[in-house]
């Protein structure tokens, strides 16, 4: 099987990420779904500020770099003055689901045609580690030394659950914990731009990522732990809806 | 063109429209909600995008992307509602992006209330957000100018790739004047090279961050205090009313500068020498208007409805404390020519 | 035919290829790449050129070609 890095990743960029991140996979996987479409030069990215804005060194698309928790609402703003990019938001678990919920549920409820795309490491990432809406119960991170305990830190939040209630185009989460799994959830990017093309509207792919360095484990250690993620965390497609 | 007559925020809503603007998000919020109403209906006429968004925070980081992709964008709001829009300013000052923002200004810290204010002066011309910026600041004081200001904080937002905020207040965005309108002109999204869109055939990626991040920190330094001291050059504002002889100058912008104009005619009637400074750009502060008085001149009453008497620091700086500043302020109340008047005969008799 | 080609100066380490090669043709090479971290080295001869490190490989260090 013929297996090449795809014409939006910078080889020769620096790649910014932790070993045995998953950021890196999901840059590729969003460089492979656009060249599969032929839409690389229509591509606009809107960053977050956290991990995931290092894909404005390693992706070659014209990307722009929104406020912590607001690549979701910027990416609509995007969208909304320029109709023939795709535009693409890319924020983390922390940006998504806590600091920026409010624009997360309402793009949503006015079905703006973007794709979020929500990278989950169940945790803050560039911060150092600390709990997010998504960290396990139980689970320490460096603001739950003890481990997050629900009655005091809350629930943890399965954007599914909310998100499939609303009349929206597109709703999965896929996972890049194995080679089958990273297969899938390229399957599930690229079917979400295509609604973004066909002007279906709203679409948030939600990916379960690790993070060794934050989690204090090995990266193989960190793929064993993603099993315990997607026990909390249900893989698949949970809306699906055919064109406008 | 022929006046019309019409309420203030909307002739800067419709003169918004006229220089180009096809884009608003916001968030209602008294005094200022007539402008996201004008827009509800004005801009689906003319093709633009219009969104209610889910809260200021919203309204100001959706502009953010609209604004980076090129268009001429618009966010409006008042007090509160103007706190929390400053995360989304810092970010367009850091980005080298242009937008235009209205602070319909009320009275108050906290709720305050929805009457007529002036005490977001230092949160206007500060840099009210995190960071080291300030922003060009436009303050209107008739239905006129608040049109005639919309029409150009666009093209001072694009001409310096930086935010222009437009500070009015509840009287000037409430009261109903004759307006004449500026003509309708076309705006080309297409027209800046740093606008993100989709790439044509051969181009370069194009990508917006930190413009720090770009040009290095040290570059940044100098790119940054020539871009300020180009904005100070170029861009004072300001309207000098009979300061050629006036022993006293008021300093008054907004609502307060027509109480301040009244009470020159009032007391040059008395036969007192009272002159008036009126700020058009609040930053850059118009320093030179200040150097151009004579040395007859024994002091300045700063007008403003501000307890604090938040513009006296501007010109005390602009005018090196050769002579005192006194402060005027009220809160709830639009200054008095009374009082003004009061005031000025006081300072004459100490000196 | 195709063949497993690794860009090894852009190794980080994580050895996710080691993890996940279903014929152990992958193996720490316990050898340090330009980045300092330990990299990873191929059996040709296992190598069934499937694409899972492809797929795995958060640096862009492995190709089948």
């Amino acid at each position: 099987m013929k297996c090449s890095v795809p014409n939006g990743v910078n080889t020769s960029a620096h790649i910014g990420w932790c070993p045995g991140c998953g950021h890196g996979i999901i840059a590729r996987l969003v460089a492979e779904a656009a060249q599969a479409l032929g839409i690389e030069d229509r591509i606009i990215m809107v960053e977050d500020v956290a991990c995931g804005e290092f894909a404005q060194n390693v992706l070659q698309f014209n990307s722009i770099g929104a406020a912590h928790g607001r690549p979701i609402i910027t990416a609509a703003g995007a969208k909304r003055v320029r109709p023939d990019a795709i535009v693409i938001a890319h924020p983390g678990d922390g940006s998504a689901y806590s600091i920026g919920m409010e624009s997360t549920i309402h793009c949503a409820l006015r079905n703006e045609n973007i794709l979020a795309l929500v990278v989950n490491n169940s945790v803050f990432g560039m911060t150092g580690g600390q709990m997010s809406p998504t960290s396990l119960p139980n689970m320490k991170t460096t603001s739950s030394p003890h481990g997050r305990d629900v009655t005091k830190n809350g629930n943890i939040f399965d954007a599914m659950k909310v998100l499939s209630q609303l009349d929206i185009a597109y709703l999965a989460r896929g996972s890049v914990e194995s080679p089958a799994q990273v297969i899938k959830t390229g399957k599930m990017i690229q079917k979400a731009l295509e609604k973004q093309m066909n002007n279906e509207g709203f679409c948030l792919v939600e990916v379960l990522s690790p993070c060794p360095t934050n989690w204090n484990l090995t990266p193989q250690e960190a793929l064993e732990f993603m099993k315990e993620q997607e026990k909390y965390f249900q893989l698949g497609e949970f809306v699906d809806k055919g064109g406008k | 063109m022929a006046k019309v007559l019409m309420k203030g925020n909307e002739a800067f809503a419709e003169a918004c429209i006229r220089a180009g603007c096809r884009f608003f998000s916001g968030y209602p919020i008294t005094p200022q909600t007539e402008i996201l109403e004008y827009m509800s209906w004005r801009m689906e006429e003319v093709g633009g995008q219009f969104v209610q968004t889910e809260s200021e925070v919203a309204g100001i980081n959706m502009l953010f992307g609209a604004a980076c992709c090129g268009a001429r964008a618009l966010t409006t709001s008042a007090g509160p509602g103007f706190s929390l829009k400053q995360e989304g300013i810092s970010y367009l000052c850091g980005n080298d992006i242009p937008a235009v923002i209205a602070d319909v200004m009320r009275i108050g810290s906290g709720l305050g209330d929805i009457f007529q204010g002036q005490g977001d002066y230092w949160q206007l011309t500060r840099g009210g957000g995190h960071g080291d910026y300030r922003t060009i600041v436009l303050a209107p004081a008739s239905v006129q100018e608040n049109a005639d200001l919309a029409y150009l904080s666009f093209d001072l937002a694009e001409k310096y790739r930086h935010p222009v905020l437009v500070g009015s207040d509840a009287a000037i965005g409430q009261m109903v004047e004759p307006v004449e309108l500026p003509e309708m002109r076309e705006y080309d999204m297409n027209s800046h090279d740093w606008a993100i869109a989709p790439r044509k055939q051969g181009e370069e990626q194009k990508v917006i961050w930190n413009t720090y991040y770009t040009i290095g920190a040290d570059t940044y330094m100098d790119y940054l205090k020539d871009k300020y001291r180009t904005i100070e050059e170029n861009e004072q504002r300001w309207e000098s009313v009979q300061t050629e002889d006036a022993e006293i100058v008021l300093v008054a912008y907004g609502i307060s500068s027509r109480v301040s104009k009244a009470a020159v005619k009032q007391a040059r009637a008395k036969g007192i020498k009272l002159g008036l400074i009126r700020p058009i750009t609040l930053w850059p502060f118009p320093k030179k208007a200040f150097e151009q008085l004579g040395s007859q001149v024994k002091g300045f009453l700063c007008v403003e409805m501000s307890i604090l008497g938040q513009m006296c620091d501007d010109v005390i700086l602009a005018t090196g404390n050769k002579h005192p500043v006194e402060s005027y302020g009220e809160f709830a109340n639009v200054p008095s020519e009374e009082v003004i008047l009061e005031k000025v005969q006081q300072m004459l008799k100490q000196d | 035919m195709s063949k497993i080609v690794l860009s090894l100066e852009r190794c980080k380490g994580c050895h996710l290829c080691v993890s996940v090669c279903p014929t152990k043709a992958l193996t720490p090479s316990g050898e340090l790449g330009e980045k300092g971290y330990e990299t990873v080295r191929v059996d040709e001869e296992k190598c069934v050129q499937c694409g899972s490190c492809y797929r795995m490989c958060p640096d862009y260090v492995i190709e089948i070609l």
